[in-house]
Protein backbone atom coordinates (compact mmCIF):
# COMPACT_ATOMS: atom_id res chain seq x y z
CA UNK A 1 0.00 0.00 0.00
CA UNK A 2 2.53 2.29 0.67
CA UNK A 3 4.72 1.30 -1.75
CA UNK A 4 1.53 2.47 -4.34
CA UNK A 5 1.46 5.65 -2.28
CA UNK A 6 4.22 6.39 -3.06
CA UNK A 7 5.09 5.60 -6.91
CA UNK A 8 1.99 7.68 -7.16
CA UNK A 9 0.32 4.74 -8.57
CA UNK A 10 -3.12 5.60 -7.12
CA UNK A 11 -3.88 8.65 -8.07
CA UNK A 12 -3.01 7.89 -11.84
CA UNK A 13 -5.19 5.01 -11.15
CA UNK A 14 -7.53 7.14 -9.49
CA UNK A 15 -7.66 9.81 -12.21
CA UNK A 16 -7.45 7.26 -15.22
CA UNK A 17 -10.77 5.50 -13.32
CA UNK A 18 -12.64 8.96 -12.46
CA UNK A 19 -12.22 8.84 -16.42
CA UNK A 20 -13.84 5.59 -16.95
CA UNK A 21 -16.26 6.22 -14.98
CA UNK A 22 -17.27 9.92 -16.12
CA UNK A 23 -17.47 8.26 -19.87
CA UNK A 24 -19.60 5.73 -18.87
CA UNK A 25 -22.34 7.78 -16.55
CA UNK A 26 -22.21 9.72 -19.75
CA UNK A 27 -22.66 7.25 -21.93
CA UNK A 28 -25.38 5.31 -19.97
CA UNK A 29 -26.93 8.66 -19.96
CA UNK A 30 -27.35 9.57 -23.66
CA UNK A 31 -27.71 5.92 -25.10
CA UNK A 32 -30.90 5.51 -22.14
CA UNK A 33 -32.13 8.62 -23.12
CA UNK A 34 -32.89 7.33 -26.75
CA UNK A 35 -34.62 4.15 -25.93
CA UNK A 36 -38.02 3.27 -25.02
CA UNK A 37 -37.42 1.22 -21.91
CA UNK A 38 -41.05 0.10 -21.86
CA UNK A 39 -41.63 -0.37 -25.30
CA UNK A 40 -44.48 -2.74 -26.49
CA UNK A 41 -45.35 -4.63 -29.37
CA UNK A 42 -49.05 -4.71 -30.86
CA UNK A 43 -51.06 -8.46 -30.74
CA UNK A 44 -53.21 -7.63 -33.45
CA UNK A 45 -56.32 -7.43 -31.55
CA UNK A 46 -55.43 -3.59 -30.25
CA UNK A 47 -53.87 -4.88 -27.56
CA UNK A 48 -49.84 -4.73 -26.43
CA UNK A 49 -47.46 -7.23 -25.12
CA UNK A 50 -44.34 -6.52 -23.86
CA UNK A 51 -42.37 -9.06 -25.06
CA UNK A 52 -38.46 -7.81 -23.85
CA UNK A 53 -37.90 -6.02 -21.10
CA UNK A 54 -36.12 -3.52 -22.45
CA UNK A 55 -34.81 -1.63 -19.68
CA UNK A 56 -33.50 -4.71 -18.14
CA UNK A 57 -31.42 -5.68 -21.63
CA UNK A 58 -30.31 -2.25 -22.03
CA UNK A 59 -29.45 -1.87 -18.12
CA UNK A 60 -28.11 -5.51 -17.97
CA UNK A 61 -25.67 -5.28 -21.32
CA UNK A 62 -24.31 -2.17 -20.42
CA UNK A 63 -23.45 -3.31 -16.82
CA UNK A 64 -22.44 -6.06 -18.70
CA UNK A 65 -19.56 -3.72 -20.41
CA UNK A 66 -18.67 -2.23 -17.21
CA UNK A 67 -17.88 -5.57 -15.23
CA UNK A 68 -15.56 -6.46 -18.36
CA UNK A 69 -13.70 -2.58 -18.19
CA UNK A 70 -13.58 -3.32 -14.56
CA UNK A 71 -12.03 -6.19 -15.09
CA UNK A 72 -9.16 -4.82 -17.37
CA UNK A 73 -8.56 -2.22 -15.47
CA UNK A 74 -7.75 -4.21 -12.65
CA UNK A 75 -5.67 -6.45 -14.71
CA UNK A 76 -3.87 -3.43 -15.62
CA UNK A 77 -3.26 -2.54 -11.88
CA UNK A 78 -2.27 -5.82 -11.03
CA UNK A 79 -0.16 -6.51 -13.39
CA UNK A 80 2.41 -3.03 -12.72
CA UNK A 81 2.02 -4.37 -9.00
CA UNK A 82 3.41 -7.53 -9.41
CA UNK A 83 5.06 -8.08 -13.34
CA UNK A 84 8.51 -7.17 -11.77
CA UNK A 85 8.22 -8.73 -7.98
CA UNK A 86 11.42 -11.43 -8.40
CA UNK A 87 13.26 -11.43 -11.65
CA UNK A 88 12.57 -7.91 -12.53
CA UNK A 89 13.54 -6.43 -8.93
CA UNK A 90 16.74 -9.23 -8.80
CA UNK A 91 18.06 -7.75 -12.05
CA UNK A 92 17.44 -4.03 -10.29
CA UNK A 93 19.21 -5.00 -7.53
CA UNK A 94 16.39 -4.56 -5.09
CA UNK A 95 15.60 -8.07 -3.93
CA UNK A 96 18.72 -8.91 -3.03
CA UNK A 97 18.94 -7.16 0.17
CA UNK A 98 15.43 -8.48 1.19
CA UNK A 99 15.96 -12.21 0.69
CA UNK A 100 19.13 -12.30 2.79
CA UNK A 101 17.08 -11.21 5.66
CA UNK A 102 15.80 -14.05 8.04
CA UNK A 103 11.89 -13.75 6.75
CA UNK A 104 12.69 -15.56 3.84
CA UNK A 105 11.45 -16.19 0.36
CA UNK A 106 8.40 -17.75 1.21
CA UNK A 107 7.36 -14.69 3.36
CA UNK A 108 8.37 -12.31 0.57
CA UNK A 109 6.55 -13.62 -2.43
CA UNK A 110 3.60 -14.48 0.04
CA UNK A 111 3.82 -10.67 1.01
CA UNK A 112 3.73 -9.41 -2.00
CA UNK A 113 0.94 -11.67 -2.92
CA UNK A 114 -1.29 -10.91 -0.11
CA UNK A 115 -0.44 -7.05 -0.34
CA UNK A 116 -1.35 -6.37 -4.40
CA UNK A 117 -4.25 -8.94 -4.53
CA UNK A 118 -5.32 -7.01 -1.57
CA UNK A 119 -5.11 -3.66 -3.06
CA UNK A 120 -6.65 -5.02 -6.45
CA UNK A 121 -9.33 -6.74 -5.00
CA UNK A 122 -10.16 -3.70 -2.89
CA UNK A 123 -10.15 -1.81 -6.11
CA UNK A 124 -12.20 -3.80 -8.73
CA UNK A 125 -15.17 -3.73 -5.86
CA UNK A 126 -15.17 0.05 -5.55
CA UNK A 127 -15.23 0.21 -9.17
CA UNK A 128 -17.55 -2.30 -9.45
CA UNK A 129 -19.87 -0.41 -7.00
CA UNK A 130 -19.81 2.88 -8.52
CA UNK A 131 -20.73 1.16 -11.82
CA UNK A 132 -23.51 -0.45 -10.27
CA UNK A 133 -24.35 2.87 -7.99
CA UNK A 134 -24.07 4.77 -11.94
CA UNK A 135 -26.34 2.11 -13.87
CA UNK A 136 -29.50 2.00 -11.50
CA UNK A 137 -29.03 5.84 -11.23
CA UNK A 138 -29.67 6.40 -14.54
CA UNK A 139 -32.04 3.31 -15.39
CA UNK A 140 -33.51 2.64 -12.17
CA UNK A 141 -32.38 -1.13 -12.22
CA UNK A 142 -30.84 -3.50 -9.91
CA UNK A 143 -28.79 -6.70 -10.86
CA UNK A 144 -30.16 -9.88 -10.07
CA UNK A 145 -27.61 -10.37 -8.06
CA UNK A 146 -25.14 -8.01 -6.25
CA UNK A 147 -22.68 -8.86 -4.01
CA UNK A 148 -21.06 -12.02 -5.57
CA UNK A 149 -20.52 -10.46 -8.65
CA UNK A 150 -18.25 -8.14 -6.98
CA UNK A 151 -16.61 -10.87 -5.00
CA UNK A 152 -16.00 -12.86 -8.29
CA UNK A 153 -14.36 -10.03 -9.79
CA UNK A 154 -12.22 -9.79 -7.06
CA UNK A 155 -10.87 -13.24 -6.45
CA UNK A 156 -10.30 -13.29 -10.62
CA UNK A 157 -8.32 -10.59 -10.06
CA UNK A 158 -6.32 -12.42 -7.17
CA UNK A 159 -5.69 -15.29 -9.69
CA UNK A 160 -4.71 -12.83 -11.76
CA UNK A 161 -2.02 -11.23 -9.22
CA UNK A 162 -0.97 -15.10 -8.99
CA UNK A 163 0.02 -15.65 -12.07
CA UNK A 164 1.87 -12.36 -12.93
CA UNK A 165 4.01 -13.04 -9.71
CA UNK A 166 4.41 -16.52 -10.58
CA UNK A 167 5.18 -15.40 -13.93
CA UNK A 168 7.97 -12.90 -12.57
CA UNK A 169 9.83 -15.53 -11.29
CA UNK A 170 10.26 -17.24 -14.88
CA UNK A 171 10.35 -14.30 -16.91
CA UNK A 172 12.33 -10.76 -17.26
CA UNK A 173 9.86 -8.00 -16.06
CA UNK A 174 9.13 -6.60 -20.01
CA UNK A 175 8.22 -10.33 -20.78
CA UNK A 176 5.83 -11.01 -17.87
CA UNK A 177 3.87 -8.08 -18.41
CA UNK A 178 3.10 -9.02 -22.44
CA UNK A 179 2.61 -12.52 -21.33
CA UNK A 180 -0.02 -11.44 -18.66
CA UNK A 181 -1.74 -9.22 -20.98
CA UNK A 182 -1.59 -12.28 -23.50
CA UNK A 183 -3.53 -14.74 -21.03
CA UNK A 184 -6.26 -12.31 -19.79
CA UNK A 185 -6.73 -11.93 -23.69
CA UNK A 186 -6.70 -15.47 -24.73
CA UNK A 187 -9.00 -16.17 -21.49
CA UNK A 188 -11.56 -13.86 -22.34
CA UNK A 189 -11.47 -14.94 -26.41
CA UNK A 190 -11.78 -18.28 -24.64
CA UNK A 191 -14.90 -17.07 -23.33
CA UNK A 192 -16.65 -15.39 -26.10
CA UNK A 193 -15.77 -18.76 -28.08
CA UNK A 194 -17.85 -21.01 -25.79
CA UNK A 195 -20.42 -18.33 -26.04
CA UNK A 196 -20.53 -18.97 -29.37
CA UNK A 197 -20.37 -22.25 -29.19
CA UNK A 198 -23.45 -22.07 -27.06
CA UNK A 199 -25.35 -20.20 -29.66
CA UNK A 200 -24.30 -22.73 -32.10
CA UNK A 201 -24.53 -25.63 -30.00
CA UNK A 202 -20.59 -26.25 -30.78
CA UNK A 203 -19.41 -29.33 -28.93
CA UNK A 204 -15.53 -28.00 -30.30
CA UNK A 205 -16.20 -24.65 -29.60
CA UNK A 206 -17.45 -25.22 -25.87
CA UNK A 207 -14.87 -27.38 -24.96
CA UNK A 208 -12.49 -24.91 -25.93
CA UNK A 209 -14.02 -22.59 -24.03
CA UNK A 210 -14.42 -25.13 -20.88
CA UNK A 211 -10.61 -25.75 -20.90
CA UNK A 212 -9.54 -22.67 -20.92
CA UNK A 213 -11.80 -21.88 -17.94
CA UNK A 214 -10.18 -24.52 -16.24
CA UNK A 215 -6.56 -23.80 -17.15
CA UNK A 216 -7.00 -19.66 -16.22
CA UNK A 217 -10.15 -19.80 -13.69
CA UNK A 218 -10.10 -16.07 -13.51
CA UNK A 219 -12.18 -16.14 -16.83
CA UNK A 220 -14.80 -18.90 -15.18
CA UNK A 221 -14.85 -16.20 -12.60
CA UNK A 222 -15.70 -13.00 -14.66
CA UNK A 223 -17.93 -15.70 -16.84
CA UNK A 224 -19.45 -16.44 -13.63
CA UNK A 225 -20.35 -12.68 -11.93
CA UNK A 226 -21.46 -11.99 -15.69
CA UNK A 227 -24.06 -14.73 -15.38
CA UNK A 228 -25.20 -13.76 -11.97
CA UNK A 229 -26.34 -9.71 -12.77
CA UNK A 230 -29.08 -11.94 -14.95
CA UNK A 231 -29.34 -14.85 -12.93
CA UNK A 232 -33.65 -14.48 -12.56
CA UNK A 233 -34.02 -13.48 -16.00
CA UNK A 234 -36.09 -14.78 -17.71
CA UNK A 235 -38.20 -15.39 -21.09
CA UNK A 236 -37.40 -13.62 -24.42
CA UNK A 237 -35.20 -10.83 -22.31
CA UNK A 238 -33.16 -13.28 -21.33
CA UNK A 239 -32.95 -14.80 -24.95
CA UNK A 240 -32.05 -11.52 -26.69
CA UNK A 241 -29.31 -11.35 -23.54
CA UNK A 242 -27.88 -14.05 -24.44
CA UNK A 243 -27.29 -12.95 -28.43
CA UNK A 244 -25.84 -10.00 -27.20
CA UNK A 245 -21.57 -9.80 -26.34
CA UNK A 246 -21.78 -9.84 -22.01
CA UNK A 247 -25.44 -12.11 -21.76
CA UNK A 248 -24.42 -15.22 -23.03
CA UNK A 249 -22.41 -16.21 -20.00
CA UNK A 250 -22.21 -19.36 -18.84
CA UNK A 251 -22.62 -20.48 -14.71
CA UNK A 252 -19.38 -21.92 -13.67
CA UNK A 253 -20.71 -24.79 -11.52
CA UNK A 254 -19.78 -26.03 -7.78
CA UNK A 255 -16.61 -26.65 -8.68
CA UNK A 256 -15.89 -23.55 -9.14
CA UNK A 257 -14.53 -22.84 -5.78
CA UNK A 258 -12.53 -25.43 -4.75
CA UNK A 259 -10.49 -25.57 -8.22
CA UNK A 260 -9.75 -21.84 -7.56
CA UNK A 261 -8.41 -22.57 -3.89
CA UNK A 262 -6.17 -25.82 -5.29
CA UNK A 263 -4.95 -23.41 -8.58
CA UNK A 264 -4.01 -20.37 -5.99
CA UNK A 265 -2.56 -22.94 -4.01
CA UNK A 266 -0.51 -25.04 -6.76
CA UNK A 267 0.73 -21.48 -8.08
CA UNK A 268 1.88 -20.80 -4.70
CA UNK A 269 3.56 -24.00 -4.39
CA UNK A 270 5.32 -24.18 -8.07
CA UNK A 271 5.82 -20.73 -7.81
CA UNK A 272 8.08 -21.20 -4.31
CA UNK A 273 9.60 -23.92 -5.21
CA UNK A 274 11.26 -22.39 -8.40
CA UNK A 275 12.12 -19.01 -6.16
CA UNK A 276 13.64 -21.08 -3.59
CA UNK A 277 15.67 -22.85 -6.64
CA UNK A 278 16.45 -19.48 -7.92
CA UNK A 279 20.03 -17.97 -8.24
CA UNK A 280 19.54 -14.48 -7.13
CA UNK B 1 33.78 -22.29 16.03
CA UNK B 2 34.48 -20.00 12.64
CA UNK B 3 32.01 -17.08 12.36
CA UNK B 4 31.83 -18.60 8.18
CA UNK B 5 33.49 -21.78 6.82
CA UNK B 6 33.06 -23.28 3.02
CA UNK B 7 34.64 -26.41 2.31
CA UNK B 8 34.85 -27.60 -1.32
CA UNK B 9 32.74 -24.58 -2.50
CA UNK B 10 31.87 -24.85 -5.97
CA UNK B 11 29.38 -23.46 -8.43
CA UNK B 12 28.96 -23.98 -12.00
CA UNK B 13 26.40 -22.05 -14.50
CA UNK B 14 26.02 -24.28 -17.43
CA UNK B 15 29.58 -25.02 -18.84
CA UNK B 16 31.19 -22.28 -16.85
CA UNK B 17 32.96 -23.12 -13.36
CA UNK B 18 32.49 -20.31 -11.59
CA UNK B 19 33.99 -21.92 -8.24
CA UNK B 20 36.39 -24.62 -8.65
CA UNK B 21 36.35 -26.22 -5.05
CA UNK B 22 37.37 -23.36 -2.39
CA UNK B 23 38.06 -23.74 1.32
CA UNK B 24 37.96 -20.53 3.17
CA UNK B 25 37.43 -19.63 6.71
CA UNK B 26 36.70 -16.40 8.76
CA UNK B 27 37.55 -16.57 12.54
CA UNK B 28 35.27 -15.05 15.04
CA UNK B 29 36.42 -10.90 14.58
CA UNK B 30 38.88 -11.49 12.09
CA UNK B 31 38.50 -9.37 8.92
CA UNK B 32 39.05 -10.87 5.84
CA UNK B 33 40.15 -9.25 2.66
CA UNK B 34 38.66 -11.65 -0.86
CA UNK B 35 40.72 -10.53 -3.49
CA UNK B 36 40.97 -11.33 -7.00
CA UNK B 37 40.14 -9.78 -10.99
CA UNK B 38 36.40 -9.69 -12.00
CA UNK B 39 35.30 -12.98 -12.84
CA UNK B 40 37.56 -14.68 -10.16
CA UNK B 41 33.95 -15.69 -8.45
CA UNK B 42 34.10 -13.56 -5.52
CA UNK B 43 30.56 -12.55 -5.57
CA UNK B 44 29.52 -15.99 -6.24
CA UNK B 45 31.23 -16.82 -2.89
CA UNK B 46 29.83 -14.26 -0.94
CA UNK B 47 26.31 -14.75 -2.30
CA UNK B 48 26.64 -18.58 -1.79
CA UNK B 49 27.42 -17.47 1.75
CA UNK B 50 23.84 -15.24 1.71
CA UNK B 51 21.77 -17.84 0.18
CA UNK B 52 21.24 -16.21 -2.87
CA UNK B 53 22.75 -18.62 -4.92
CA UNK B 54 23.00 -22.46 -4.29
CA UNK B 55 26.20 -24.28 -4.70
CA UNK B 56 26.98 -26.92 -7.21
CA UNK B 57 29.71 -28.81 -4.57
CA UNK B 58 30.55 -28.69 -1.15
CA UNK B 59 29.38 -26.90 1.45
CA UNK B 60 29.09 -23.26 3.43
CA UNK B 61 28.07 -22.70 7.20
CA UNK B 62 27.45 -19.38 8.82
CA UNK B 63 27.77 -18.92 12.73
CA UNK B 64 27.67 -22.94 12.27
CA UNK B 65 24.46 -23.45 10.65
CA UNK B 66 24.09 -24.31 6.86
CA UNK B 67 24.25 -20.94 4.84
CA UNK B 68 21.43 -20.09 3.04
CA UNK B 69 19.19 -21.31 6.54
CA UNK B 70 16.99 -18.87 8.52
CA UNK B 71 19.87 -19.12 11.31
CA UNK B 72 22.34 -18.55 8.84
CA UNK B 73 20.85 -15.32 7.68
CA UNK B 74 19.85 -14.30 11.10
CA UNK B 75 23.37 -14.03 11.78
CA UNK B 76 25.01 -12.11 8.77
CA UNK B 77 24.53 -8.58 6.94
CA UNK B 78 24.86 -8.43 3.31
CA UNK B 79 26.04 -5.78 1.28
CA UNK B 80 25.86 -6.39 -1.98
CA UNK B 81 27.97 -5.23 -5.13
CA UNK B 82 24.93 -3.50 -7.75
CA UNK B 83 21.95 -3.36 -5.29
CA UNK B 84 19.43 -0.90 -5.26
CA UNK B 85 16.58 0.27 -2.44
CA UNK B 86 13.38 1.98 -2.85
CA UNK B 87 13.80 5.12 -4.48
CA UNK B 88 10.52 6.67 -2.39
CA UNK B 89 12.06 5.81 1.26
CA UNK B 90 13.96 7.91 3.16
CA UNK B 91 17.28 6.94 5.43
CA UNK B 92 15.18 6.05 8.71
CA UNK B 93 12.25 4.29 6.69
CA UNK B 94 14.93 1.76 5.22
CA UNK B 95 16.45 1.19 8.04
CA UNK B 96 13.48 0.32 9.97
CA UNK B 97 11.90 -1.75 7.37
CA UNK B 98 15.09 -3.65 7.69
CA UNK B 99 15.15 -3.52 11.35
CA UNK B 100 11.28 -5.47 10.85
CA UNK B 101 12.60 -8.17 8.71
CA UNK B 102 15.91 -8.40 10.93
CA UNK B 103 13.25 -8.97 13.92
CA UNK B 104 15.49 -6.31 15.35
CA UNK B 105 14.10 -5.11 18.62
CA UNK B 106 17.03 -1.60 18.53
CA UNK B 107 14.37 0.62 17.59
CA UNK B 108 15.17 4.69 16.52
CA UNK B 109 18.47 4.51 18.98
CA UNK B 110 20.25 1.93 16.88
CA UNK B 111 18.83 3.61 13.82
CA UNK B 112 20.48 6.97 14.73
CA UNK B 113 23.65 5.01 15.53
CA UNK B 114 23.63 3.43 12.31
CA UNK B 115 23.38 6.54 10.41
CA UNK B 116 26.32 8.38 12.61
CA UNK B 117 28.47 4.98 12.15
CA UNK B 118 28.45 6.37 8.35
CA UNK B 119 28.05 9.74 8.52
CA UNK B 120 24.25 10.10 7.57
CA UNK B 121 23.12 11.71 10.50
CA UNK B 122 22.14 14.85 8.58
CA UNK B 123 20.09 12.38 5.69
CA UNK B 124 17.95 10.72 8.24
CA UNK B 125 14.87 12.09 6.31
CA UNK B 126 16.57 12.53 2.78
CA UNK B 127 14.70 10.13 0.20
CA UNK B 128 16.98 7.84 -1.29
CA UNK B 129 15.89 8.78 -4.95
CA UNK B 130 17.31 12.17 -3.96
CA UNK B 131 21.11 10.97 -2.48
CA UNK B 132 24.10 10.64 -4.51
CA UNK B 133 25.66 7.18 -5.11
CA UNK B 134 28.37 7.47 -2.69
CA UNK B 135 25.37 7.98 0.43
CA UNK B 136 23.38 5.29 -0.99
CA UNK B 137 26.73 3.38 -0.65
CA UNK B 138 26.99 4.33 2.82
CA UNK B 139 23.00 3.31 3.74
CA UNK B 140 23.49 0.12 2.11
CA UNK B 141 26.41 -0.40 4.42
CA UNK B 142 24.16 0.82 7.56
CA UNK B 143 21.23 -1.57 6.38
CA UNK B 144 23.72 -4.47 6.25
CA UNK B 145 25.23 -3.62 10.46
CA UNK B 146 20.94 -3.79 11.12
CA UNK B 147 20.47 -6.40 14.21
CA UNK B 148 24.11 -6.21 14.95
CA UNK B 149 25.08 -9.36 12.68
CA UNK B 150 27.67 -11.12 13.71
CA UNK B 151 29.16 -11.70 10.24
CA UNK B 152 29.13 -9.31 7.33
CA UNK B 153 29.57 -9.69 3.83
CA UNK B 154 30.67 -6.23 2.11
CA UNK B 155 30.99 -6.69 -1.73
CA UNK B 156 32.72 -3.68 -3.20
CA UNK B 157 31.75 -1.46 -0.16
CA UNK B 158 34.15 1.65 -0.99
CA UNK B 159 33.64 1.37 -5.35
CA UNK B 160 30.97 4.67 -5.37
CA UNK B 161 33.24 6.46 -2.83
CA UNK B 162 35.14 9.11 -2.49
CA UNK B 163 38.45 9.58 -0.51
CA UNK B 164 36.44 11.00 2.63
CA UNK B 165 33.94 8.21 2.22
CA UNK B 166 36.52 5.55 1.97
CA UNK B 167 37.86 6.96 5.56
CA UNK B 168 34.58 6.65 7.03
CA UNK B 169 34.29 3.11 5.84
CA UNK B 170 37.64 2.24 6.78
CA UNK B 171 36.82 3.37 10.14
CA UNK B 172 33.85 2.04 10.56
CA UNK B 173 35.53 -1.38 9.95
CA UNK B 174 38.18 -0.93 12.39
CA UNK B 175 34.99 -0.02 14.94
CA UNK B 176 33.48 -3.45 13.62
CA UNK B 177 36.66 -5.48 14.37
CA UNK B 178 37.14 -3.77 18.02
CA UNK B 179 33.05 -5.00 18.24
CA UNK B 180 33.98 -8.50 17.35
CA UNK B 181 32.16 -8.42 14.52
CA UNK B 182 34.05 -10.53 11.50
CA UNK B 183 34.17 -9.07 8.15
CA UNK B 184 34.69 -10.78 4.21
CA UNK B 185 35.93 -7.63 2.55
CA UNK B 186 35.28 -8.28 -1.25
CA UNK B 187 37.01 -5.58 -3.21
CA UNK B 188 39.37 -4.33 -5.64
CA UNK B 189 41.48 -1.90 -3.68
CA UNK B 190 44.29 -3.46 -2.47
CA UNK B 191 45.31 -0.54 -0.22
CA UNK B 192 42.43 -0.49 1.64
CA UNK B 193 42.54 -4.18 2.04
CA UNK B 194 46.02 -3.93 2.96
CA UNK B 195 45.09 -0.98 5.75
CA UNK B 196 42.60 -2.98 7.61
CA UNK B 197 42.22 -7.02 6.81
CA UNK B 198 43.91 -9.03 9.37
CA UNK B 199 44.36 -11.79 6.21
CA UNK B 200 44.09 -11.73 2.60
CA UNK B 201 42.44 -14.45 0.29
CA UNK B 202 42.99 -14.38 -3.05
CA UNK B 203 40.88 -15.66 -5.64
CA UNK B 204 41.72 -16.46 -9.41
CA UNK B 205 39.40 -18.68 -11.80
CA UNK B 206 37.36 -19.97 -9.35
CA UNK B 207 40.41 -21.12 -7.10
CA UNK B 208 42.36 -20.01 -4.11
CA UNK B 209 45.59 -19.31 -5.45
CA UNK B 210 47.34 -17.59 -1.97
CA UNK B 211 45.69 -16.77 1.63
CA UNK B 212 47.45 -15.33 5.04
CA UNK B 213 48.63 -12.53 6.53
CA UNK B 214 50.05 -9.97 4.41
CA UNK B 215 53.70 -10.28 5.85
CA UNK B 216 53.53 -14.07 5.94
CA UNK B 217 52.64 -13.41 2.03
CA UNK B 218 55.01 -11.13 1.29
CA UNK B 219 58.95 -11.65 0.13
CA UNK B 220 61.58 -9.67 1.28
CA UNK B 221 63.38 -7.56 -1.17
CA UNK B 222 66.40 -6.90 -0.38
CA UNK B 223 67.52 -3.40 1.96
CA UNK B 224 68.09 -0.09 1.06
CA UNK B 225 70.45 2.08 2.85
CA UNK B 226 70.93 6.19 1.98
CA UNK B 227 74.76 6.89 2.81
CA UNK B 228 76.57 9.94 0.91
CA UNK B 229 76.65 8.21 -1.77
CA UNK B 230 73.94 7.79 -2.73
CA UNK B 231 70.83 4.90 -2.14
CA UNK B 232 72.20 1.34 -2.26
CA UNK B 233 70.13 -1.62 -2.71
CA UNK B 234 71.32 -5.10 -1.34
CA UNK B 235 68.96 -7.55 -3.03
CA UNK B 236 69.63 -10.30 -1.32
CA UNK B 237 69.86 -9.41 2.68
CA UNK B 238 67.09 -9.73 5.23
CA UNK B 239 65.41 -7.69 7.89
CA UNK B 240 68.13 -9.52 10.35
CA UNK B 241 71.00 -8.41 8.07
CA UNK B 242 70.36 -4.90 8.45
CA UNK B 243 72.74 -3.64 11.51
CA UNK B 244 75.86 -6.00 9.69
CA UNK B 245 75.44 -3.69 6.50
CA UNK B 246 75.30 -0.26 8.46
CA UNK B 247 78.02 -1.53 10.92
CA UNK B 248 80.30 -2.40 7.85
CA UNK B 249 79.12 0.79 5.81
CA UNK B 250 79.80 3.23 8.96
CA UNK B 251 83.33 1.29 8.91
CA UNK B 252 83.98 1.81 5.78
CA UNK B 253 83.46 5.79 6.58
CA UNK B 254 80.33 6.36 5.16
CA UNK B 255 77.67 8.60 6.92
CA UNK B 256 73.82 6.50 6.87
CA UNK B 257 71.06 8.24 6.67
CA UNK B 258 68.08 5.50 6.20
CA UNK B 259 67.80 1.90 6.11
CA UNK B 260 64.32 0.17 4.60
CA UNK B 261 63.76 -3.18 4.18
CA UNK B 262 62.51 -4.23 1.14
CA UNK B 263 58.85 -6.63 0.79
CA UNK B 264 57.12 -7.22 -1.94
CA UNK B 265 53.64 -4.94 -1.87
CA UNK B 266 49.98 -6.69 -1.72
CA UNK B 267 50.22 -5.41 -5.18
CA UNK B 268 52.55 -7.50 -6.41
CA UNK B 269 51.33 -10.19 -4.06
CA UNK B 270 48.46 -10.16 -5.74
CA UNK B 271 50.16 -9.65 -9.56
CA UNK B 272 52.10 -12.26 -9.01
CA UNK B 273 48.90 -14.75 -7.69
CA UNK B 274 46.79 -14.28 -10.66
CA UNK B 275 49.24 -14.25 -12.91
CA UNK B 276 48.45 -10.42 -14.78
CA UNK B 277 44.83 -12.31 -15.49
CA UNK B 278 42.33 -9.46 -15.76
CA UNK B 279 38.68 -9.79 -16.94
Amino acid sequence: MQESVRRRVFPVVLILTAAFLGLYSFGVYKAYQSIDPFATESIGNGGEISLVDTQVLFSATLFGLSIFAVLFLGTVLAIFLTHAVVRGDAERGLLQPLVVRPVGRAALLAGRFGAAALVCAVYVILVYTASLLITHWVTGWWPDQIFLPAIELAVAIAVLVGISLFGSILLSSIANGIAIFMVFGAGLVAGLLGQIGEALNSDSLNTIANVASWALPFEALYQDALNRITSDTEGFTKVALSLGPFGGAQPAGAWLWPWVVVYLAALGLIGLWAFNRKDL
Amino acid sequence: MAAFRAQGLAKRYGNVTALGGVDLEVGEGELVGLLGPNGAGKSTLVKIACGLVRASAGSAEVAGAPAGSATARASLGYLAELFRFPGWYNADELLALHQRLAGSEGGADERAELLDLVGLSEAKTRKVEDMSKGMQQRLGIAQSLVGKPRLLFLDEPTSALDPVGRRTVRSLLEELRRRGVSVLLNSHLLSEVELVCDRVVILSKGLVVAAGRTEELARPRGVEVDTDEGTKLFESARREDAPKIVADLVGAGQNVYGVRVLETTLEEIYLEAVEGETS
